[in-house]
């Protein structure tokens, strides 16, 4: 229990482990943590920064949406709208081209009921002088009367 | 062990025995084991062993997280190492104010060496010194600070840190002035200048006992607290069979003083230095 040489050992031992600590223990450490507060800050950051732009890339994303949903009900009217007119259109087409049709039609069936007229009479005429002249046979010379059967063809 | 023995004879025997310091001397040309009473030049080998391997057993173990550490993700020893490397350093932080590479290592290796050195308390006190015995090694004193030249080893470090940084900090005047013109200030001028080596000369004995009691309190508090609990120890395991019990109460109540005195000490440490750096 007296104050020997172990006190010095004992001071040096102490002085060669602090400074071995020192050198080799503290420093590594020390910046390990530092460099690990550092990245968990940074990943923190990041994380907000992360966040905000997802909000705003989500905005975004809305906002297009919303766009593109306008725009397709614009695309949608104008369809519609340009459809309409195409039905007007092909109504009117339709309304104009029977129209014709039905002009060309009249217009033939009267130029048929004047041919057909024409040729009647011109039968008639034949009969009614093939008539007459069976009737006339003797008396009635075609050729010395043809000036009044003339006449009554063209009042038929 | 002594419980075989009953008489008061064999208990303080016993005691003795296990307060006896493994010593080697030099005298008269030959080494001399364990007749080195009042001989300075004495070497307690089993302080110095168990210091030393202790010493080693924490280089070891923070060397090899220090050598692998990563930024990464840490893993489960390395967490380990790290939270004590940031609960050190913390309280160095909160204590010591200026700019050191030193003072955080210091703290730090006297905080888990002074750990491990007490925690050789609650190894039971007949284990190690029983196995020595039978390796032919008759004295062996475990725990190294119960020793006083260990724990006064340590504090004297210490006070040489303490005058480097004061002189670091202040210049050798600084320091002067600190042992001589506090607490009383001389005059500096008028009849009181007679009186000026008087109150210098009282300033610089109650200064040089205020700066010499910082290692001598340093040492004698940590001495005094592991060598009164390994006392108490050596006395329960006289007991018989009723130290069980109590041997693993007083083991319990023993692992608060083991880290209560390493933290007190290196606080202290940390403390003294932070004065000697500060300007008061």
């Amino acid at each position: 229990m007296s104050i020997t040489l172990t006190l010095i050992g004992q001071s040096i031992a102490m002085l060669v482990f602090v400074l071995f600590c020192m050198k080799y223990i503290w420093p590594p450490l020390m910046q390990a943590l530092e460099e690990r507060r550092q990245q968990i800050a940074d990943g923190l950051a990041a994380g907000e920064r992360a966040q905000t732009d997802l909000e705003r890339a989500r905005q975004e994303a809305d906002k297009i949406i919303g766009e593109a949903r306008n725009q397709a009900m614009d695309i949608v009217d104008q369809a519609n709208k340009r459809g309409n007119t195409l039905v007007d259109e092909a109504r009117t087409e339709g309304q104009r081209e029977r129209e014709r049709q039905l002009e060309a039609a009249r217009t033939e069936i009267e130029q048929e009921t004047n041919r057909v007229r024409e040729e009647l009479r011109g039968q008639v005429s034949a009969i009614a002088v093939a008539s007459a002249e069976k009737i006339l046979q003797r008396e009635i010379d075609a050729s010395t009367h043809q000036d009044i059967l003339g006449k009554l063809a063209n009042e038929l | 062990m002594a419980t075989e023995g009953h008489g008061a004879q064999d208990a303080s025997g016993y005691i003795v025995h296990h307060l006896q310091n493994l010593q080697v001397c030099r005298v008269d040309g030959a080494w001399v084991w364990n007749q080195c009473e009042g001989n300075f030049w004495t070497i307690n080998v089993d302080s110095m062993f168990f210091s030393v391997f202790l010493g080693l057993v924490f280089i070891g173990l923070f060397w090899s997280v220090a050598r692998k550490a990563t930024s990464g993700v840490p893993g489960r020893f390395q967490a380990a190492i790290e939270s004590i490397i940031e609960f050190i350093d913390k309280t160095v932080n909160e204590t010591f104010h200026a700019k050191s590479n030193v003072i955080a290592p210091l703290a730090l290796t006297v905080f888990v060496w002074v750990f491990f050195m007490n925690l050789m308390d609650l190894i039971p006190v007949d284990w190690l010194p029983l196995a020595a015995s039978k390796l032919g090694i008759e004295y062996l004193k475990v725990v190294p600070t119960t020793d006083v030249n260990v724990t006064f080893g340590m504090s004297i470090a210490v006070f040489v840190l303490i005058i480097f940084y004061t002189i670091k900090a202040k210049g050798v005047t600084g320091f002067v002035a600190e042992l001589t013109l506090h607490p009383i200030a001389p005059p500096k001028s008028g009849i009181g200048l007679i009186f000026a080596p008087v109150i210098i000369a009282f300033n610089f004995i109650l200064e040089s006992v205020a700066l010499l009691a910082k290692p001598l309190s340093l040492s004698l508090r940590l001495f005094g607290n592991m060598f009164a609990g390994e006392l108490i120890f050596i006395l329960i395991a006289l007991l018989g069979l009723w130290q069980l019990p109590l041997h693993f109460g007083w083991a319990v109540f023993h692992i608060l003083i083991v880290t209560l005195q390493a933290f007190i000490f290196m606080m202290l440490t940390v403390v003294y230095l932070a004065l000697a750096v500060e300007k008061h």
